[in-house]
């Protein structure tokens, strides 16, 4: 195989990966799962502080 | 539950101990590498400053160890800290690691310790940020396998079910800093205080700035991203912007950065087209850097008003600010005839402190004033106008550093590549460096203003630390409250 074959392949490839991984990342299935990630930082808080901060998140988001 | 019994049970289940000692450290070690950064500055503009105790006081010598210092004991010592505090609040598990953890502060502090006294003795492998000999970079391994090992041992016993983003890019910062430190340190020694690298030629080039520049990106970046993304939240009290973005510009920024390093070797023996794929591979790399800014930035939606009593938060969102100048900077130098002229010029040394004083430095300090009223058990600073006047010391000095080095850098660009008509060069090297003589004055103020807002923390810091105990007053808090 020719060698340019092969990097035209790989930007190709790469480009596959990105749209993967956005895909992965956006797809509705997996909102709630990342939601509750990015709400680690506060997880090892007292109760009442964290869930005060979900109402005011949700106040924002939706 | 009260808030004395909170901070309790928090104390047995973290290690904070290894943290509140790193902390320190970052300031120490801030204001140690900052000073001989401003000493440096001065020597430019006063050269008889050279000759404070000659050898080791000569320019050539203290570089490297201000490079050094501030780069890996201040930066390093920051994340150090920020890492174990965030990995182990976030896997709500305490650090792993047992003696290992105690190894990595005493160990890396050995590191420091050795750089500060071999640089000025004129040991060097002469690799521009990876200068300290074969026996201190085997020490280096040793700290960093261990801290490895703390870091995903912590992670390995996490407690809840996702890992939460910061720790994605501490991750990728500790072990592509291995991998960078154990390839580009391969020499072979001829004695005890002296190697020669294993590379040769172009070959060592490239290998020494795919080193350089991973380390800017995964050691200057990666790893302070991972500060940013637990730092900003917090200070904001409220959850980052888009998770899915920090996931999607995680891996677009790790499998990026590690292409771009041979942008720093543009028209240098190198083999064209690997000039043209870092150029590429660094403007491709403006998508990904500001994908991190923009979520950074935009965590703060519905909350800007915190900007205005708390400098904290100020510190982290400005820092964010210089963040994305820098990374539009970069990719823009990165292009062949833009770094036709700023190649070697001040300019270069403009854009590295916009990154390393804007950026690093002041998310460190951010990080750091949230974290020492965490760690010492206070509800705030012992004083927050002293961090306001930090605040305002350090964005100040930061422009006034880097406005003036890019007048001088387009300056010198611009003189030595002016010809006459003969072809013979308009201006000699010595009238360019008469030119650049004022702004090395504004570099020597802004490194100095910098240097005394680091001054002010260290004494808040102190003052923090020894003020009385404030149980008592925590508790009438949770009563009232």
């Amino acid at each position: 195989m020719d060698i340019n074959t092969l990097r035209g392949l790989s930007t190709i490839f790469v480009a596959i990966a990105f749209f993967g991984v956005c895909w992965w990342a956006f797809s509705p299935k997996r909102k709630k799962k990342f939601d509750d990630a990015a709400n680690l930082p506060f997880a090892d808080e007292e109760q009442s502080q964290s869930s005060a901060r979900r109402d005011d998140e949700q106040d924002r988001g939706e | 539950m009260t808030s004395q019994a909170a901070t309790a049970s928090t104390e047995v289940k973290y290690n904070y101990d290894v943290v509140r000692q790193f902390t320190v450290m970052t300031v120490v070690w801030g204001i140690v590498g900052m000073g001989i950064g401003v000493l440096l500055a001065a020597q430019l503009y006063w050269p008889a400053l050279n000759d404070l105790v000659q050898p080791y006081t000569h320019f050539g010598r203290l570089r490297p160890l201000h490079t050094n210092a501030v780069i890996f004991a201040f930066g390093g010592c920051a994340l150090f800290a920020t890492s174990y505090y965030v990995v182990q609040r976030t896997c709500q598990a305490k650090l792993f690691g047992g003696p290992l953890v105690a190894f990595t502060f005493w160990g890396w502090q050995a590191v420091i310790v050795a750089a500060a006294i071999t640089l000025p003795m004129g040991y060097t492998s002469a690799k521009e940020y990876a200068e300290l000999e074969w026996p201190i970079d085997i020490l280096i391994t040793l700290v960093w396998v261990s801290y490895a090992i703390c870091f995903f041992g912590t992670i390995v016993k996490r407690k809840t079910s996702h890992i939460y983003v910061a720790n994605w890019f501490f991750g990728a910062f500790i072990v592509t800093v291995a991998l960078l430190h154990i390839v580009n340190s391969m020499a072979v020694p001829v004695h005890m205080f002296k190697s020669y690298s294993m590379y040769s030629g172009a070959m060592d080039a490239m290998v020494q700035w795919w080193y350089g520049h991973n380390a800017v990106g995964f050691f200057l970046t990666a790893g302070f991203l991972g500060i940013m993304y637990y730092f900003v939240p917090k200070q904001a009290e409220r959850p980052v912007y888009s998770y899915q973005l920090s996931i999607v510009h995680f891996w677009a920024l790790i499998s990026i950065y590690v292409w771009a390093g041979s942008h720093h070797l543009h028209y240098s023996a190198l083999p064209d087209w690997a000039q043209s794929v870092g150029m590429v591979m660094s403007l491709i790399l403006l998508a990904p850097s500001w994908g991190g800014m923009i979520n950074g930035v935009l965590t703060l939606s519905g909350a800007w008003h915190k900007l205005r009593t708390d400098p904290t938060l100020r510190f982290l969102v400005v820092s964010l600010s210089f963040y994305g100048m820098s990374t539009f900077e970069g990719p823009m130098m990165s292009i062949k005839t833009v770094n036709a002229l700023s190649h070697n010029t001040d300019w270069t040394i403009g854009h590295v402190h916009s990154g390393a004083l804007g950026w690093v430095a002041m998310i460190s300090i951010g990080a750091c004033y949230h974290l020492i009223p965490q760690l010492y058990n206070r509800k705030e600073m012992w004083s927050v106008p002293l961090v306001n006047a930090h605040f305002w010391l350090a964005t100040v000095g930061t422009v006034l550093y880097i406005a003036s080095m890019w007048v001088n850098g387009l300056l010198q660009g611009l003189m030595w590549r002016a010809f006459n008509q003969d072809g013979s060069l308009t201006y000699s090297f010595v009238e360019a460096l008469d030119a650049s003589y004022p702004g090395y004055f504004v570099r020597f103020l802004g490194g100095a203003f910098f240097l005394t807002g680091m001054l002010l923390m260290a004494y808040n810091l102190y003052r923090t630390i020894e003020q009385e105990d404030e149980e008592p007053a925590q508790a009438n808090q949770a009563v009232t409250a």
